[in-house]
């Protein structure tokens, strides 16, 4: 005897009402990232040859501090996200799928921290 | 059901790819190279948050020639995906699908991205 309803089956099982949220987080990351970009490509090029106290007092400003911190979120959200569907579309053994892409997400998450975490060192003067 | 004459997608071995479908598939190899260049990002401001000593090694390798070349072709790679990106959220939406347009902004990602990485490594060497 099955108690349960059809409603209650496929819950979860499937894209239920959040079926575009992958989706649209992808293009809202990818929208940050156009100018988060520039910036960084010009600031590095900027940057470039420069001795240790020329890096860290630009790292240090806080206006690029805080955008390098917001940089590096979206960044390794944006990765994550591009990078699973990737692995989606290529490796078809389920397990292995969700054991690549959770390690993705959990070295993303590990990266984008410890960027942050040094970007921020470098502004506090620590 | 008879399952032998229906169409098949093109046998990619002896297909010869279309601009369109070139471009499609180097935004995605593009994306997967910068996730992978991201942790050259990350290796510089931890060495800069380390030190002088941990941010003149990183200089000395980072300034070497063969990867002064990796890093201009990530400097293209880059501004590759961030041009045909913004083909994308076109298509997102709803515009230049015809084929003329969509070969059209093609050679334009490409131009676009070859102009820039030219502008920021003259930015850099300046």
């Amino acid at each position: 005897m099955e108690f349960r309803s059809p409603i209650k089956e496929a819950r979860g099982l499937g894209a239920s009402h959040h079926g575009t949220s992958h989706w649209w987080a992808q293009r809202v990351t990818a929208i940050g990232m156009v100018p988060l970009m520039l910036w960084l490509v010009v600031g590095l090029a900027a940057n470039a040859g420069g001795t240790h106290a020329d890096a860290v007092a630009w790292l240090g400003h806080p206006v690029n501090a805080v955008i390098m911190v917001v940089l590096f979120g979206v960044l390794f959200y944006h990765a994550s996200l591009g990078l699973q569907v990737v692995l989606e579309d290529y490796v078809s053994h389920k397990g292995v799928r969700l054991g690549i892409v959770l390690g993705v997400r959990f070295l993303a998450l590990l990266l984008a921290t410890t960027a942050i975490f040094a970007v921020l060192t470098i502004a506090l003067g620590g | 059901m008879s399952t032998d004459n229906r169409p098949l997608s093109p046998h990619l071995q002896v297909y010869r790819l279309p601009f369109t479908a070139i471009t499609s598939i180097s935004h995605r190899i593009s994306g997967v190279l910068l996730a992978g260049g991201a942790l050259v990002l990350v290796y510089w401001v931890v060495a800069t948050a380390a030190g002088p000593q941990s941010y003149a090694t990183a200089s000395a390798i980072l300034g070497s020639l063969p990867v002064q070349v990796l890093l201009f072709l990530w400097t293209f790679v880059l501004f590759y995906h961030l041009c045909n990106g913004i083909r994308h959220l076109f298509w997102d939406a709803g515009y230049g699908f015809e084929l003329q347009t969509a070969e059209r902004s093609g050679q334009a990602v490409i131009a676009g991205a070859a102009v820039l990485t030219l502008l920021a490594w003259l930015i850099a060497l300046v």
